[in-house]
């Protein structure tokens, strides 16, 4: 029984880390890149919901809904200053100027908010408390149904988006191939821009549920972005659904670990993440790559 | 038309880096202990510098998981000291280790590209750290401390703390510098000015790539028994920390990319900024982020590709240039 909870939490955790990880699945998928500042903005965006909580005493889920147009707002200026930039200048430059930003990120935050260890999971109300015992060892919890719920249908609303509307269309025309969309009419600056927003807004969306289910501190950005890649590398990049799913894998890898020891909880994830880069990039060849 | 490595400029200039690495092995005997401890510092990061350059500078390999190396090499140290092992020796053991480490790492990392060998190599630093954590002996995740070293007085260890990071220091770069003007080092710099096109010329850009990945992984081990002789104490949070990989893009972006005098140049210049903001802190690390984007934006051949560019400077010639012989006719 104790594997059948640890795996129903391992889901409940992978929602998680699936809502993390999509902003990171929609710009590789649109621009070919990986923002390295990705967790530095979820947590960025846990403390603007944070500051309105304080400020207001309202609820963390409608301060999220007030703090959205603050981190669409930025998702628009991060591409403009600079991804855009980057984007001309080889695969290496996006890599290095996000670096550079979540070190500014994280430290701006540190002198803004000191290294206290923050959690937004009091404020949020009976939801953070309750759950169902199901049967002896299993319990579900409000919150794990919330965030699942909340991630599959961001990942449906996403799907709908691609398939269904114009903006999605463009968008998919662009990731397929930016000049030829060009060529079509279509102004890949915009569609950039607006994939960057929609991946900053969600991740936004992931550092609520980091502060409401657990704590973070300026510096819990790199942790969240390790664990995002991970999901995305799992399910496959590129593949939106599949980052749900990797995200799940990913999730449950951590709770089983964490059966057999607490410490090898983030451990038996890594070693998923790496497994599964030996498998899809090394397996037979490397054999013969040795051989010869 | 005629086909040149060396000019004057050059011949003096790498007399003169001879020379002063000469000289610094006199620094011990003439200085106090802390001006040897700092410079032991200073070799560090010229060490890292050059090694995470070698890397993303030639190989295009753009890691931020080198401190794997780094805390392997500090740990390393305890571990062999630990096994009774003298502790200078079991550091040259150590270093040898986490560069021996990086042999098999590379059959796995090398198969990624981009953003997945970059945060690939973050994850095997962080598994390494993970490991370390569980292991009691190593102190777990509170750190520890190289007592044998107690042995020594003060100023003595200095010194030998100082000659080994100077014979490291002086060893890798030279690797490198030979390894760059070698026939095996036109290939290189081929990979690093454009990797499909060396390829298609039949360079084994693979194999070429793991030499690079391996050298890193010896030099940056080095850099990391350094670090732990130099601190004597090492805790897994920060020998492991990512904030290594800030460091030496740092340097690395500032000084020059895939120049070999750049990295040298940045690190100079970040160890007068630690030695200025000594309090360290947020805000100078705010600066050195802001520092390293602005850089790969707006000047991505750094502070020594732009000179180069402009004037034509090579002080340490790695590299061959055309040049015009006065008198010569040109071909029509």
């Amino acid at each position: 029984m104790t594997i059948v909870n640890a795996v129903v939490q391992g889901i409940f955790l992978g929602a998680f880390y699936a809502v993390l990880a999509c902003g990171l699945s929609i710009m590789f998928g649109v621009m070919r890149i990986i923002n390295l500042a990705h967790g530095d903005i979820a947590v960025l965006g846990a403390y603007i919901v944070f500051v309105i909580v304080e400020a207001t005493g309202t609820s963390p889920f409608i301060a999220f809904v007030a703090a959205l147009p603050v981190m669409i707002a930025l998702g628009y200026l991060l591409q403009l200053a600079v991804l855009e930039r980057s984007l001309k200048s080889g695969i290496l430059t996006p890599l290095l100027a996000t670096f550079g930003l979540s070190i500014v990120i994280q430290n701006v935050l540190l002198i803004r908010f000191s290294p206290d260890v923050r959690s937004l999971g009091g404020d949020a109300g009976a939801i953070t408390t309750s759950s169902w015992q199901v049967t002896g060892g299993l319990s579900v919890s409000a919150l794990g149904i919330v965030i699942l719920v909340v991630a599959v249908l961001v990942f449906g609303a996403l799907q709908l988006f691609l398939s269904r509307t114009r903006a999605g269309w463009t968008m998919r025309a662009t990731a397929e191939d930016a000049d030829a969309a060009e060529l079509a009419g279509i102004d890949s600056r915009g569609v950039y821009a607006r994939a960057t927003a929609l991946a900053v807004a969600i991740a936004a969306l992931g550092g609520l549920f980091l502060a409401i289910r657990s704590v973070f501190d300026p510096l819990s950005g790199p942790t969240q972005l390790i664990f995002a890649f991970e999901a995305v590398v799992i399910g496959g990049m590129g593949s939106l659904w599949g980052t749900l799913l990797g995200g799940l894998a990913l999730g449950v890898a951590q709770t089983l670990g964490a059966q057999i020891n607490p410490e090898y909880s983030a451990l038996t994830g890594h070693l998923l993440f790496l497994a599964v880069l030996i498998i899809r990039y090394g397996g037979g060849r490397l054999s013969l790559r040795l051989a010869r | 038309m005629r086909v040149q490595r060396w000019n004057r400029t050059s011949k003096l200039f790498t007399g003169a880096t001879v020379a002063i690495a000469v000289l610094l092995a006199v620094v011990p005997l003439v200085f106090e202990a802390d001006v040897v401890q700092k410079l032991t510092n200073l070799l560090i990061l010229v060490l890292l510098a050059a090694m995470w350059n070698a890397l993303a500078g030639y190989g295009g390999l753009l890691s931020v998981g080198q401190q794997a190396f780094i805390g392997i090499g500090a740990y390393g140290t305890i571990f062999f000291a630990g096994l009774g092992v003298s502790p200078y020796p079991a550091m040259v053991l150590a270093m040898l280790v986490a560069g021996a480490i990086s042999v098999p790492i590379s059959f796995l990392a090398l198969r990624l590209r981009a953003a997945q060998f970059a945060i690939g190599m973050w994850v095997i630093a962080e598994v390494a750290s993970i490991l370390v954590r569980l292991d009691q002996n190593l102190g777990a995740g509170t750190g520890i401390s190289l007592i044998q070293l107690n042995q020594y007085a003060p100023n003595f260890r200095q010194a030998y703390t100082f000659w080994l990071a100077l014979g490291f220091t002086v060893i890798f770069l030279s690797a490198l510098f030979f390894l760059l003007r070698s026939p095996l080092g036109v290939s290189l710099q081929a990979i690093r000015d454009d990797e499909e096109a060396a390829r298609s010329l039949g360079v084994r850009v693979a194999a070429r790539k793991r030499l690079l990945f391996v050298l890193a992984g010896f030099g940056c081990g080095a850099a990391g028994v350094l670090i732990g002789a130099n601190t004597l104490f090492i805790e897994p949070g920060s020998i492991f920390s990512v904030q290594w990989s800030a460091y030496m893009i740092f340097m690395v972006l500032v000084g020059g990319l895939g120049t070999f005098e750049g990295p040298i140049l940045g690190a100079i210049l970040l160890f007068g900024i630690q030695t200025t903001f000594t309090q360290g802190g947020p805000w100078y690390l705010v600066g050195l982020g802001a520092t390293a984007s602005l850089f790969a934006l707006a000047l991505p051949r750094g502070i020594w590709g732009s000179i180069e560019e402009r004037l034509g400077l090579r002080l340490l010639p790695v590299g061959y240039r055309v040049v015009e012989v006065k008198g010569e006719k040109r071909a029509a």
